[in-house]
């Protein structure tokens, strides 16, 4: 049985203050709670202040390029699907730069869990406007304030049919925890947007902020109606909601590809003698 | 006995099938056989043609002169009839056309008609060409059955017996009608292979256990892909069709770090966007073979067409420095051998290795007798299972003497298996200090060097001994080279130095290829490109200048005529 000091990785580099401390703490205790051992497990992150969390953990780690984290975790559990997959990555990798794959990410349906460190701003390159940022937000880059809409990662997964698609926050870890359980659970690819203040450059969406608007999705929401499930994700301003928002059972993609149903491409061992046929065809 | 066959037509007319079926015959009858295609940019229309030239004897490119034509659309008819040999007929069907020629050069056969008549169904036309082809060359169309039998058998019978009365009614129809016809086809016997550069990198792919492909569909690369995908269930290996080039190098890389064998390809567009993922490969030290299939460009270019003009791109691409080894086979059976070394190396070291291509090479079809399947190596040098296991200690990128720390497979063993793109440790975790750094390079980079170094092959010599011709070239140019230093050696001494290991340059120990260019009266470079790429690399690392260099960089490929009337004006007496 692991505990919490099997997980202790580097001193992280994070500021004093920082939410990602918090989804720290939760996915710690969350790898307890399920009994996973540090080895079981890779995490695949890309480029941002996310990106440096496997450091801070105990596992096999990818940190790959800005963006590219989703590609690298799909082509590993294509390898290998016996093994958990996990993202971590930030709103600007995840929808900014790395777009384009979250959307065929979710379409696949790979059994990936991805967790987006959603703080509404850039970190790393010191405070311009990410595609979570809300319009009007003034920054260096944006001295107008941001013009483009602010994405909302629920709506756009919800849309896509998206396995899984849950919001935590930094403030709650005790349910962030049971968020990242469920997902981690959850057979079909799992978003969870981890609401989390930037305390060195997000002066708007701040701790308080998120605290007086958050609140838990009510007892008796059936995350199974994708219908209700769009206007829950829809919501957003005065009234954030924090929960499962959506989840269906779309088959998985690893179990639909007929070369790995006996075994994952890992295990199957390759030897020349398995030729002797191969060149009949040009003849 | 030396022929050359041209089939000319619209796209979606047929000119894959007549040319394909023509070309397989040729091979299985025991004759050698060079085919290759020029089609443009589209589905349907257009003019494009399908090349095959045979003969008893070896060949490895395509002749300028056409011995017989056949005409499938009115362009057809004109742009081909200079091509024409003196003995030269082009075959084309006046009904369908629409037009009539009375010149001697021109053989008219019902191509529609006959179709009809003996095999019940006009769509069998192109199965009259054939024949008529035949017919015309002396040739029994009995063994058409056998490929008839391959293409056509899932639709039954009737339909391979209706395509080989067309076939026989085209044969009989020019045996009757084509006076002028002087073509004789020789007898030969045992049957040869066929298959074109794309092929033959896929074979060697899975010769050398690849798992995972995953690519962007790209011309001229995609035949990699469609082949590696055909054997999926056979061969146990996933095709991922990635919604990027980017994406494409990330799954592999993923795959490739999870533990198996991975691949991408592309052409020049698409590695362009994999570049960082290129670099990424390199700082993390994990191995992965890229197809990299030129056509011309910059940006879209002429996306059919052929061209060696990113030699210097896949040189130099990516920020940062480290490893890579670049391979450019001249031939379907060294895309085959260099596919199967670039997994051993790019495992053995763990770097990136490109195999560099282009549509000429991934779509000209060659006879072999065989491929040697005994020079295939394999050796998985993943540390997996009870090995890892039963390992005391482990850090993925821990510092050895050789700079090669073994990759072990996440989750086989308690040890954890950590890699970054940000410069790190030996564990592989984040650092940024100096001396960290340097060493980490000095391993990655400078230790491996020489050791990758000594695994490159000399540059393939042939000719005369003691040349004072030099023909210089990479690549696709292999055929064409060889065949004029054929041409030329009847008067002069000349040798062909093809190089197919590109980087890092072979050392000059095991063979003295700068000498032997220095001692040549006159060496020359001979690219599809405009600005010499290769005789620049060559200068940058040898000191070497080439004095006289021929570039074509009309996206069309080199012929073994155009070759040495080029040569005609530096050399005198050829």
């Amino acid at each position: 049985m692991p505990t919490l000091k099997d997980y202790r990785g580097q001193q992280p580099a994070w500021c004093p203050g920082c939410g990602n401390f918090s989804i720290l703490k939760s996915f710690k205790d969350a790898m307890v709670e399920m009994d996973m051992e540090p080895h079981k497990f890779t995490i695949v992150s890309g480029i941002g202040q996310a990106a440096k969390f496997p450091h801070y953990v105990k596992c096999n780690v990818f940190n790959g390029l800005h963006g590219r984290a989703l590609p690298v975790a799909t082509g590993f559990r294509l390898a290998n699907h016996e093994h958990t997959v996990m993202v971590f990555t930030g709103d600007g990798d995840c929808y900014g730069e790395g777009g384009n794959h979250f959307l065929h990410a979710i379409r696949r349906n790979i059994n990936v869990k991805l967790f987006v460190h959603d703080n509404q701003i850039y970190g790393l390159t010191k405070g311009q406007a990410s595609p979570t940022s809300m319009e009007g937000m003034k920054t260096k880059n944006q001295p107008f304030g941001v013009f483009a809409e602010q994405l909302n990662p629920m709506t756009l997964a919800v849309a896509l049919d998206c396995s899984f698609v849950a919001r935590g926050f930094t403030g709650e870890t005790e349910h962030l925890k049971d968020l990242m359980n469920a997902a981690v659970n959850h057979r079909g690819f799992s978003l969870v947007d981890i609401l989390q203040p930037c305390v060195s450059f997000n002066k708007i969406n701040t701790h308080e902020w998120y605290k007086q608007r958050v609140y838990h999705i009510e007892p008796d929401y059936n995350p199974d109606d994708k219908e209700a499930a769009l206007r829950k994700a829809e919501e957003w301003g005065e009234r954030i909601p924090i929960g499962i928002i959506y989840r269906n059972n779309r088959p998985l993609y690893e179990e639909r590809i007929p070369v790995i149903k006996e075994q994952p491409l890992v295990r199957q061992l390759f030897d020349t003698s398995m030729l002797q046929d191969i060149l009949k065809e040009f003849y | 006995m030396d022929y050359s066959i041209k089939i000319g037509g619209e796209a979606g007319q047929g000119i894959q099938t007549v040319g394909g079926t023509l070309a397989k015959l040729f091979a299985r009858s025991g004759y050698h056989v060079f085919s290759h295609q020029d089609y443009e940019s589209r589905i349907r229309g257009g003019h494009n043609f399908y090349q095959i030239r045979f003969s008893d004897k070896s060949i490895r490119a395509s002749r300028d002169g056409i011995d017989i034509v056949v005409a499938l659309d009115k362009e057809s008819m004109v742009a081909h009839e200079k091509e024409l040999t003196p003995e030269g007929i082009i075959i084309y069907d006046s009904s369908s056309l629409k037009e009539k020629r009375e010149a001697s050069h021109f053989l008219d056969i019902p191509f529609i008609d006959l179709a009809v008549e003996h095999g019940g169904n006009k769509i069998m036309a192109n199965s009259v060409a054939v024949g008529s082809v035949l017919g015309m060359l002396g040739m029994k169309p009995d063994n058409l059955l056998k490929i008839f039998q391959e293409t056509f058998g899932k639709k039954g019978e009737e339909i391979v017996d209706g395509n080989m009365k067309a076939a026989q009614a085209g044969h009989d129809h020019a045996l009757q009608h084509c006076e002028k016809c002087s073509f004789r086809a020789s007898d030969v016997s045992e049957a040869k292979m066929l298959i074109a550069g794309n092929d033959a990198i896929g074979i060697g792919a899975i010769a050398s256990g690849i798992k995972f492909y995953s690519a962007y569909p790209m011309t001229p690369s995609t035949g990699i892909m469609n082949y590696i995908a055909g054997r999926e269930a056979e061969y146990g290996i996933i095709v991922e069709q990635a919604e990027d080039e980017i994406s494409a190098i990330n799954m592999a890389l993923g795959a490739s770090f999870a533990g198996v064998r991975a691949m991408t390809g592309t052409s020049g567009g698409g590695f362009a966007l994999m570049v960082e993922g290129l670099s990424l490969a390199g700082m993390t030290e994990t191995p992965i073979v890229i197809a990299l299939g030129q056509r011309p460009g910059p940006a879209t270019g002429l996306p059919t067409r052929t061209e060696q003009g990113d030699l210097q791109f896949a040189l130099y691409s990516a920020h940062g420095e480290f490893p890579r080894v670049i391979f450019a086979p001249g031939t379907p059976e060294q895309a085959f051998h260099l596919t199967n070394k670039a997994f051993g190396i790019s495992e053995k070291y763990q770097i990136p290795v490109i195999i560099m291509t282009d549509q000429y090479l991934a779509d000209s079809q060659w006879t072999f007798d065989k491929f040697d399947l005994e020079r295939i190596h394999y050796s998985d040098q993943r540390l997996r299972g009870h090995v890892f296991r039963e390992l005391s200690e482990y850090k993925r990128h821990a510092f050895t003497e050789s700079g090669v720390t073994p990759l072990g497979v996440p989750g086989d063993s308690k040890h954890l298996v950590v890699t970054d793109s940000d410069e790190h440790d030996e564990e592989g975790h984040i650092i940024e200090d100096a001396e960290t750094r340097g060493k980490m390079l000095d391993k990655r980079l400078l230790k491996k060097m020489p050791h990758i170094r000594e695994e490159m092959s000399p540059p393939e010599f042939y000719g005369h001994e003691k040349p004072e011709i030099v023909l210089v070239g990479w690549g696709s140019t292999y055929g064409v080279i060889r065949e004029v230093v054929d041409i030329i050696n009847k008067n002069k001494k000349a040798a062909m130095l093809h190089f197919s290991e590109i980087h890092p340059l072979p050392e000059v120990e095991k063979f003295d290829y700068v000498e032997m260019l220095n001692n040549a009266s006159s060496a020359f470079c001979i690219e599809n490109n405009a600005t010499a790429q290769f005789a620049r690399y060559i200068r940058a690392e040898t000191g070497y200048e080439f004095k006289f260099r021929i570039n074509k960089f009309d996206g069309r490929p080199f012929t073994v005529d155009y070759l040495k009337g080029e040569l005609n004006a530096h050399v005198k007496g050829l």
